[in-house]
């Protein structure tokens, strides 16, 4: 299941959500991406995501299929937000429920590489001095390169 | 056909979105780049780096040698930074 969205959202509950009543889940991992007060040398105040309503949708829907087809997995969820963030907001929740926690630990690892080079969102930082677009990072390229290697 | 621009894209040309009539024929994204540079300076200057440009024809990503027909909607971004 994807979402993308503006409104924050309950991490417990989504997660709660996504294994209830399955019972061949053995394990659940997740992660949250949060807004940081660090850019590359500047101090950062708050941060505003766009991205490509549609293509967003598909992109994300694209890379969780391949979770699938990758790991043997009973349920996964990303949620990702958009607009204005603050310090400490949460940015991304992926999750994955498997019967064991190896695939649950990999599938997840690999969805947050995939979707930080593959989803078409953009960071802008707002400073003290200013706005500026964040530049893509080849250690994001490598991370979801190491993926497509194995 | 239809353009979007995104990012920087977007905030340096002025323009989220714009419907263009497009030569027929001008028939890949390369041969897009060409005339859109020839309409103004702020796209020469904003396209004039394509290693910065990441490029999706009706919603996937493709490399600039790919076909391009008139309904098509096609989007300009640099590299993505979510997640």
């Amino acid at each position: 299941m994807i979402r993308v969205q503006r409104e924050d959202f309950d991490m417990g509950l989504e997660l709660a959500k996504l294994t209830k009543n399955n019972h061949k889940v053995g394990g659940l991992t997740s992660f949250v991406g949060l807004v940081r007060d660090s850019a590359a040398s500047e101090t950062i105040s708050s941060m505003t995501l766009e991205h490509y309503p549609g293509m967003t949708e598909k992109q994300l829907e694209h890379i969780e299929s391949i979770a699938h087809q990758r790991w043997h997995l009973e349920a996964s969820l990303i949620i990702h937000r958009y607009g204005k963030l603050d310090l400490g907001d949460q940015i991304v929740l992926v999750a994955c429920a498997s019967a064991h926690r190896g695939e649950a630990f990999e599938a997840c690892h690999f969805l947050i590489d995939w979707l930080k080079t593959k989803a078409p969102f953009w960071k802008l930082e707002e400073t003290a001095s200013g706005s500026k677009w964040v530049e893509a990072i080849d250690a994001d390229k490598d991370a979801a390169h190491r993926w497509s290697s194995e | 056909m239809k353009l979007l621009y995104f990012a920087w894209i977007r905030t340096n040309l002025g323009v989220a979105e714009e419907l263009l009539d497009v030569p027929s024929e001008i028939k890949d994204v390369e041969g897009l780049l060409e005339w859109l540079i020839n309409r103004g300076e702020s796209y020469k200057t904003v396209f004039s780096d394509l290693s910065l440009i990441r490029v999706a024809v009706n919603q996937e990503f493709v490399e600039l040698d790919n076909a391009i027909t008139k309904g098509d909607e096609i989007a300009f971004f640099p590299p993505v930074t979510g997640g």
